[in-house]
């Protein structure tokens, strides 16, 4: 069978790993490729590279993480933030990551899911979409689309933008709550069994994981194929062998190192 | 040491095995050069992105085509087509329009329908390759050991090209075989240890 994919999130800044909570405060720790290593051994089944360095300048600093990163890891890595063109992909790919993770840029042009589908496999195009509970006025959908790092609302139904992207080519959704990431209180089962239900690509849960059981409820009732989690990983709070042995008691299918 | 040709078609991402070869003590070779495949000691052929796409370009470099050809069906050279470049070798694909292919096993390329409501397309992550038929490429590696998949498409063709099956949409061929001419449709370079030992192996061969 295949299996449930757990998936350690790494958040870059500057070419260092750091972790928001709720994406707006940071700490700072830790080197990329050493990091990557750990995860590796730790039973990781990819890695995740957010990357959150702001300034233009330094946006070719993730080249070099994925580069050294993939020389030592040989396991699936993807890459997102801030990627606005197919060369940004192009870049990317040809640096070592397998898959490449769009927000701001599919939002702003719906066509760029397309074009960068049809230019390098669906296989490697991955949609983020961070949600958050609808709460703009007049507003009926359940769950809005936001961008820029969950700063801006865009109007969009998660839901209706999670069938577009999949229309369009998108190989994998990469689904966080903004309402809960950061709480440690769990995963949005809601939102996570609503946009699974809608689409027939794979979903990764992110944002809330704090607890084994988490993972198992966001597996079951919220139908994830994949669960991402940076903080209480990156924090050694939970091991993702824990996790994996964890779920495999409880009769979910996962990669057993 | 062991020259192993990596066709580079302008398909992206074949780094990834050039370095997971090369940590493996050969030498790759990234090229699209007919003449260096010609002297390479084993040829792999990698790849991501469509069918029609892929063999639009492999096309437009019709002396390397042939050069491979020759090398693998007269010269026993050994073959080893990842995920697309696996799909590749079949005699016609779906992917992008009906598009004909390398046709070194006899075969097509088909859309994965999912059987079980819970299977989606692409399949992607750790699965299953149940070997089913004893091969140099499976040489000390367990049997139903997990690999890294990720496609939307699969590969069919005559059972006894069939060397492992994974379950997965009623189960698809996951490592096909003529002779020294191997396809696998994960991803060996991105397995961790077991996708070395398969890769081992086909160096072995070379």
């Amino acid at each position: 069978m295949l299996a449930k994919r757990i998936i350690p999130c790494l958040d870059v800044k500057d070419g260092r790993v750091v972790k928001g909570t709720n994406f707006l405060r940071l700490k700072d720790a830790g080197d990329p490729v050493e990091i990557a290593a750990l995860y590796d051994k730790e039973g990781a089944d990819e890695l995740t590279f957010l990357d959150i360095t702001a300034s233009h300048e330094n946006r070719n600093i993730i080249l070099d993480v994925v580069k050294k990163t993939a020389e030592q890891v040989f396991m699936p890595l993807t890459v997102g933030g801030g990627i606005r063109t197919i060369d940004d992909i192009r870049g990317l790919l040809n640096a070592g990551a397998d898959k490449v993770s769009i927000n701001t840029a599919a939002v702003k042009d719906h066509e760029f899911v397309t074009k960068a589908a049809k230019r390098f496999g669906r296989q490697c195009i991955v949609v983020a979409i961070d949600a958050k509970k609808a709460t703009t006025p007049g507003n009926t959908t359940p769950w809005e689309v936001f961008i820029h790092g969950g700063r801006t609302p865009t109007g969009l139904d998660v839901i209706q933008w999670a069938k577009e992207v999949e229309s369009r080519g998108a190989g994998e959704i990469l689904l966080t709550s903004m309402d809960f990431d950061g709480t440690k209180n769990g995963f949005d089962i809601a939102l996570n069994r609503a946009v699974s239900e809608a689409v027939d690509i794979p979903v990764i849960a992110s944002g809330g994981a704090g607890k084994l059981e988490h993972f198992y409820e966001v597996f079951t009732q919220g139908k994830a194929d994949a669960a991402l989690a940076a903080s209480i990983f990156h924090y050694k709070e939970i091991a993702i062998k824990e996790v994996k042995e964890y779920l495999a008691q409880k009769g979910i299918e996962v990669r057993i190192t | 040491m062991k020259k192993i040709a990596i066709i580079d078609y302008g398909m992206c991402n074949i780094d990834s095995v050039a370095r997971a070869v090369e940590k493996l003590g050969t030498e790759p070779l990234i090229t699209d050069i007919a003449h260096e495949v010609a002297q390479a000691d084993g040829i792999i052929l990698p790849g991501v992105g469509s069918f029609a796409d892929a063999m639009q370009e492999l096309n437009a470099r019709d002396d390397l085509i042939r050069t491979i050809k020759t090398r693998v069906q007269t010269q026993d050279t050994p073959f080893l087509g990842i995920c697309l470049g696996m799909q590749l070798m079949a005699t016609t694909g779906f992917e992008g329009g009906k598009t004909s292919g390398l046709d070194l096993i006899p075969g097509t390329i088909r859309r994965l329908e999912s059987v079980l409501a819970e299977e989606r397309i692409p399949h992607v992550g750790w699965n299953e390759v149940n070997q089913v038929s004893p091969s140099a490429l499976f040489h000390d590696v367990e049997d139903k050991l997990d690999f890294y998949f990720v496609h939307s498409y699969h590969f069919q063709c005559d059972r006894q090209y069939v060397l492992a099956e994974t379950p997965y949409c009623g189960g698809f061929t996951s490592v096909v075989g003529k002779d020294l001419c191997f396809g696998v449709q994960f991803h060996p370079e991105k397995s961790l240890k077991s996708g070395a030992a398969i890769l081992t192996n086909f160096i072995s061969l070379c």
